[in-house]
């Protein structure tokens, strides 16, 4: 049996840090670790992934492959899986791994664990932990068929760094491009210097208590200062001052920084469930009942427009 | 043409969640319609409303509470729903084989979908269901048009907005920001009543997945929290994030 694999998430290149999160976590199982990586030129990314222990890296490289579709990456994987045949294979719980996975998974009418935060993995045997309730609850959950197959969350695992040999594998290409059913008119990438809501180590997030597009703007100073994400509450968003993609929360995104801060936010459980896991939460509220505060580390009862630009100051200090 | 939405019965986001048994308790949790399909009846509403389509059945697996879900979406304006009377307990495979039966014999041109139920949150079931059927799905969409026996669907992707084509018949799944629900009217309500739902039982599968157990998340340690003049504040967030968090400054 080969190991584990994980599937590389990457965009033009650009790779995205889950993929070394993985790769550190696969690498703690012992077992040899190889990183997947679809697109239309890839091998000269394989010295990354050695870098986070990757023994072999498959470079599954076709005009086909050069933008995700389900459809040619499902026909490709599933072919070398059956060549292959690894222990188990790790997706990144992003839009296009959780669709990736879900498909492959059916295809080979086997079980998957999405959205993992824990992996427990020995002798093909594959153990995870879910969130689910939006947080509320937590659930252990085996996938009893081979490969073992999962999605894993963003921001939870560790990066280490140790040397793989990285040794380049050109796997036979079964996928052709009538596999493809999803015909891709156009991506637009969001245009922001901001880093990404979900691989963001730190997120400023600003909520109804920034009275409007002025407020928010004090929250994207301080997170341009801190060279933060910004995110925010339903109501923000619902007014029309961030936008949808920015949500944070039960029906928004899932984010797990090393420092998130909630500034007008009050702490409604359904905004709790996409930042509470996060390793260090700030909050900036004026009312001292605000729920907020019970999952804070460090709360302040204070008015954020007073706050925010003192705060901003002394950092620059 | 006729399209069929996926709904499933949720516990209301505000719910308290405790373990009885081992198991997540659900005496006296208020069930709604899972946020995600909500949006997607509503897609499907909106869709008979262009006359795109001149029918919207709604399909939803689970138990004999399942029907209240099922009542709310033909009070917002579906013609019909379909019952599919399954254990708990079967897991995001069994789910997707017992859905994806009851579409076959439906034979819909668009099959409507949450892209993630907001309380199990697995993200699979959709996608699932479209390769039991052999039909191509897009995913996670905010907008759709139909025309020519295509569906043209803009997304939210990984980074950014993606516009992607599939042919008809297809499976698609909701973003939230693709419309605002309606709310049932009272005419609405009075006349779901009368709305056929037919019942039958759930072919069988077996699960993938085993759960080892359930359990409640560690409780999170009560933090500081300053009550002073916003220049204190100030100063001692800043200290804290400096010191404690070694927070980089741009
Ligand atoms: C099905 C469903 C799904 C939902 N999904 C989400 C979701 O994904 N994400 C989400 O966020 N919400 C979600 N919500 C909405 C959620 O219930 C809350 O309504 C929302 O989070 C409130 O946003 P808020 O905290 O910004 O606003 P509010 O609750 O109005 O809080 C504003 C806060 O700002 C404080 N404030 C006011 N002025 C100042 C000031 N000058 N300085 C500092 N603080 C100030 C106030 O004290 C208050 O605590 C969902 C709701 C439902 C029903
Ligand atoms: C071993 C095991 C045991 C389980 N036992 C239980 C249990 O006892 N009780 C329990 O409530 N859950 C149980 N679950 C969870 C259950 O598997 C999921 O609820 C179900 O498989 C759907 O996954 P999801 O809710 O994460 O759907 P997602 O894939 O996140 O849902 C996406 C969309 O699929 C559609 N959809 C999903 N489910 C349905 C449905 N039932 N009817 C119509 N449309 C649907 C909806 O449109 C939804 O928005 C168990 C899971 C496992 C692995």
């Amino acid at each position: 049996m080969a190991g584990t694999w994980v599937i590389v998430e990457q965009r033009d290149g650009n790779i995205r840090k889950v993929t070394y999160e993985m790769l550190s976590e696969a690498k703690k199982i012992g077992d040899e670790v190889s990183a997947v990586v679809f697109g239309k030129s890839v091998e000269g990314m394989a010295s990354e992934f050695a870098k986070y222990g990757a023994d072999k890296v498959y470079a599954v490289e076709g005009d086909v492959f050069a933008e995700y579709n389900t459809g040619a990456y499902v026909a490709q994987l599933a072919a070398m899986i059956a060549e292959y045949s690894p222990n188990a294979v790790l997706f990144a719980h992003t839009f296009n791994g959780r669709d990736f996975a879900s498909r492959l998974a059916q295809k080979l009418e086997a079980g998957l664990a999405t959205d993992a935060i824990a992996v427990e993995l020995s002798a093909g045997r594959g153990v995870f932990t879910r969130a689910i309730y939006a947080g509320k609850a937590i659930a252990k959950v085996e996938v009893t068929t081979n490969p073992v197959l999962a999605t894993i969350r963003a921001g939870v695992m560790e990066v280490a760094e140790s040397a793989g040999a990285g040794a380049v594998v050109k796997p036979a290409i079964a996928a052709t491009a009538g596999d493809v059913y999803q015909n891709i008119k156009s991506f637009v990438p969001t245009v922001s210097a901001r880093p990404d809501l979900t691989e963001a180590e730190t997120v400023v997030s600003g909520g109804r208590g920034c009275k409007g597009p002025d407020g928010i703007k004090i929250v994207e100073t301080l997170a341009d200062l801190l060279g933060a994400a910004v995110g925010g509450s339903r109501a923000s968003i619902d007014s029309g001052w961030l936008g949808h993609e920015l949500q944070v929360g039960q029906t928004g995104k899932v984010v797990c920084p090393n420092l998130y801060i909630a500034a007008g936010i009050s702490g409604a459980i359904q905004h709790l469930a996409g930042m509470s896991s996060s390793k260090f939460i700030a909050a900036i509220n004026t009312d001292p009942e605000a729920p907020i505060f019970n999952v804070s580390d460090f709360g302040v009862v204070a008015d954020l427009f007073k706050v925010i630009p003192t705060l901003c100051t002394e950092l620059k200090k | 043409m006729k399209v069929l939405v996926c709904v499933k019965q949720t516990f209301d986001t505000e719910a308290k969640i405790e373990l009885k048994d081992g198991k997540i308790a659900d005496a006296g949790i208020n069930l709604i319609i899972n946020p995600y399909d909500e949006v997607a009846v509503e897609g499907g509403i909106q869709l008979k409303e262009k006359k795109v389509v001149d029918e919207v059945v709604v399909l939803s697996a689970g138990s004999d509470k399942a029907m209240d879900a099922i009542r709310t979406a033909l009070a917002m304006g579906a013609d019909r729903g379909i019952l599919i009377k399954q254990d708990t307990g079967a897991d995001e495979y069994a789910r997707a084989i017992a859905l994806a039966a009851a579409i076959k014999e439906e034979n819909p041109d668009i099959i409507l979908a949450g892209h993630v139920a907001a309380d199990d949150g697995s993200s699979q079931v959709p996608t699932r269901i479209a390769e039991i059927l052999g039909l191509p799905h897009i995913n996670v969409i905010t907008n759709v048009e139909i025309a020519d026996g295509k569906a043209t669907c803009t997304c939210e992707a990984d980074g950014g907005t993606l516009v992607a084509e599939v042919a008809l018949p297809a499976v698609i799944s909701s973003q939230v920001s693709w419309n605002e629900p309606r709310y049932p009217s009272m005419k609405g309500i009075m006349q779901a009543k009368k709305k056929p739902v037919t019942t039958a039982d759930a072919v069988a599968a077996d699960n993938k997945v085993k759960i080892i157990e359930f359990a409640m998340p560690p409780a999170k340690q009560a933090g500081v929290k300053i009550d002073d003049e916003p220049d204190v504040c100030a100063a001692k967030l800043a200290d804290w994030m400096l010191n404690t968090v070694k927070i980089e400054v741009k």
